[in-house]
């Protein structure tokens, strides 16, 4: 086992013997850079910022990384960031972030977990919609703001902890009851250099009241070489009626590593519609806790894991229903090549109360490689008596027949397999509705094939 | 334009083609009948380059090149086309777009300019309509849900797209109704010219009534029994293959 003084040298991938949580040097480290930080960061001075943050320091201390021994983290290895040193984010400059969307919707960009406005256009925001930077709003102890803080979010896991321990800087969005939003696209950029490995814990804050309406298009990208680790944090609550459009695209360097949780309020008769579309870092573990919390609200957690190399990609969900008459839907895509392993965890949750749930899950994966894998453990706990919970899951090779039709007809092999993954992401990406955020994700499932076919 | 000599296939072990010579001039077609299993879909697939066959002797030659060591594309490319007995579904993959993904890689093969959507859904739109199939059926995924029929119609509509030098037709008849086969076999022959060769594998006398072929041949347990005019086809519909059979 590495010694506690060892010093990994960056980018360095060794999967060792779990050590114990008090050995890994990286959470001493993270926790003597809390200490160091805490009278530094926004927000410092105010009391129930500090001890938000004092909190989520201890939780960490505590359990420190988790480790395969525990359930929800059983097929997902965090040893490449047990064994990393990572350093402070230095401010970049001379970056100009390249736009995968030409849109002229407001934009915050974030380079390296902060807010830059610099970079952003958040001058055509409409009215009733407040649209900036945790930060900032910290620094001016901004009451709604502080009171938002871990209101949603599952705190007592180790990364959501740290991310409060640490968090600098983030997204705040807050909606008027009734507004519409229109679209508003987030672009979180790594530009960390080799040998340099940063982390970074960006808190997002989305609220919108009762009523409210808004497209958040959430983009995660990264120079080529940034080792960089993202542990975002995003805590959403929707209001009675109101309705989130949430895409989410992640695609960053193979250098790059990012956990995120979002954690999700849906209250009565709003909806909660998103789709996460991952393409990798070098290891994603993408977790949603959503929380079905007023009668007819409705979830809708789609997505597609496209991963190739030695990627690992892991979704890990938890839908609960707490009230009667709601409706969650899931179809998860993967679709694995070379030695890329895949992850799919999904627990849906039903509580006494929550009679007339409708809840679907499908989750279905194709093998690219024979060393490729994926790992799916799909969970139902239901308590009500009167619900309709259906789910399925299948694993699954390219069809030579389908292929071979293909070709007959003239397609090349590569071109012709291209048609095929894109089929096979065909019911899971068709379920976003907006047609030019649709061709979008489609081009991104294109650029990720010509990857793979081209050995990214 | 199309030569086969002395073919010889296995699959699983099995020697299904056992010595198949054949030859189709351009501007011929020609018919090939013959029993259940006797090997006439594995022809079609060996021609069109489908994995899991061995070829353990023999040679085609289809426009003075050697087939058999050409990828299934290139033979899509030089001119060849089968339309597949069991038409194969692919979900999710759009009828439009694979039909344009099809017709710009071909053209793309014979030096011709690649066609916008706009110019595809000129082309395409007509021959829909000549095929007695509706625009709906270019929205769907390629012949997922599709009736055994329409299946057909649809193999028909890639062959019209296409313009293939060389069509291999295996049973597109069975399944169809009976106006359906007059619509099928006026597009077919719609592409007969002079410069162009086909193959058509059938069961039945009625196709060839429309579709009427230069040449009918046997075939019965990897062999090519028997080769005739029209009127062999006619035979065999009321005699059935039993004769053919006890002297094999
Ligand atoms: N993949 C395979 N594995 C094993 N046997 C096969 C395979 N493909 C074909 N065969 C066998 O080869 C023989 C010829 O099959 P083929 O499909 O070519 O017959 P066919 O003449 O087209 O019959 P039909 O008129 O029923 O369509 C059959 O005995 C069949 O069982
Ligand atoms: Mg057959």
């Amino acid at each position: 086992m590495a010694s506690s003084r060892r010093r990994p040298e960056a980018g360095m991938v060794e999967v060792l013997d779990a050590p114990a949580p008090a050995a890994s040097t990286t959470v001493a480290q993270l926790l003597d850079r809390a200490r160091g930080l805490a009278d530094r960061l926004p927000g410092a001075r105010n009391p129930a910022v500090a001890a938000w943050r004092a909190r989520g320091a201890e939780t960490f201390a505590c359990q420190g990384f988790p480790t395969r021994r525990e359930e929800a983290w059983k097929y997902t290895d965090l040893a490449l960031l047990r064994e990393t040193r990572f350093e402070e984010p230095i401010l970049a400059t001379d970056i100009t972030p390249p736009l995968s969307r030409e849109g002229s919707e407001p934009r915050l960009v974030l380079i390296d977990g902060r807010v830059r406005h610099d970079l952003s256009a958040i001058g055509g925001v409409t009215a009733g919609v407040a649209i900036g930077s945790l930060a900032d709003a910290l620094q001016k102890q901004d009451e709604n703001t502080i009171a938002g803080l871990g209101r949603l979010a599952p705190e007592t896991l180790p990364l959501p902890a740290l991310n409060a321990a640490l968090a600098e800087d983030g997204v705040v969005i807050r909606l008027a009851d009734g507004v519409d939003g229109g679209m508003i696209h987030l672009l979180s950029y790594a530009t960390a250099r080799a040998g340099h490995p940063v982390a970074f814990h960006p808190r997002h804050l989305i609220r919108l009241g009762p009523g409210a309406r808004l497209v958040l298009i959430e983009e995660a990208r990264g120079e080529a070489e940034a080792f960089a680790w993202q542990n975002a944090v995003s805590e959403v609550l929707l209001g009675p009626g109101a309705r989130l459009t949430h895409i989410r695209l992640l695609d960053e360097p193979l250098s790059a590593v990012h956990t995120a949780m979002i954690a999700v309020r849906v209250e009565e008769g709003a909806e909660y519609d998103s789709f996460t579309l991952i393409k990798g870092a070098r290891l994603t573990r993408n977790e949603v806790h959503a929380v079905l919390s007023g009668p007819r609200a409705a979830l809708h957690l789609n997505g597609a894991q496209l991963v190739d190399g030695s990627r690992h990609v892991d979704t890990t969900t938890v839908i609960e229903h707490a009230a009667p008459d709601c409706a969650s839907r899931q179809t998860v895509k993967t679709v694995l090549a070379g030695r890329a392993r895949g992850v799919f965890q999904s627990k849906i949750l039903v509580h006494r109360a929550a009679q007339k749930t409708d809840g679907y899950q499908m989750n279905q994966a194709l093998l690219l490689s024979p060393e490729a894998e994926i790992d799916a453990k799909p969970q139902l706990e239901i308590y009500a008596d009167d619900v309709k919970c259906s789910h399925g899951a299948t694993v699954g090779e390219l069809d030579h027949d389908a292929l071979f039709y293909l070709r007959s007809r003239g397609i090349a092999e590569a071109e012709a397999k291209s048609l095929l993954v894109q089929g096979f992401l065909d019911d899971a990406v068709s379920l976003v509705a907006d047609p030019g955020l649709r061709e979008q994700l489609q081009a991104e499932t294109v650029a990720w094939w010509q990857r793979v076919e081209h050995g990214g | 334009m199309l030569k086969i000599e002395g073919l010889k296939v296995s699959v699983e072990g099995k020697e299904v083609l056992r010595g198949i010579d054949l030859e189709v001039p351009a501007g011929e077609v020609h018919a090939i009948m013959g029993p259940n299993g006797s090997g006439k879909s594995t022809l079609g697939y060996v021609l069109a380059g489908r994995e899991g066959y061995e070829v353990t002797a023999g040679s085609v030659t289809f426009r003075g090149r050697d087939l058999l060591a050409m990828e299934p594309e290139e033979r899509a490319a030089a001119g060849l086309f089968l339309a597949f007995q069991y038409p194969v579904e692919l979900p999710g993959v759009g009828n439009a777009n694979f039909l344009r993904q099809a017709l710009n890689a071909v053209r793309r093969a014979r030096g011709e300019a690649e066609l916008d959507a706009v110019q595809f859904l000129k082309l395409v739109r007509g021959k829909v309509k000549a095929l007695g199939m509706t625009e709906e059926m270019l929205k769907r995924a390629v012949n997922v849900g599709y009736s055994g029929g329409e299946k057909k119609r649809n193999e028909i509509l890639q062959m019209a797209i296409l313009e293939p030098a060389f069509c291999i037709l295996d049973e597109t008849d069975s399944g169809l109704d009976i106006d359906a086969l007059k619509i099928v076999a006026e597009g077919v022959n719609a592409l007969r010219s002079s410069d162009r060769g086909m193959l058509v594998i059938t069961h039945y006398q009625r196709l060839l009534d429309y579709i009427v072929p230069d040449r009918v041949h046997v075939l019965l347990a990897g062999r090519i029994v028997q080769s005739g005019g029209p009127e062999l086809a006619r035979a065999l519909e009321a005699k059935g293959y039993g004769e053919l059979q006890a002297a094999a």
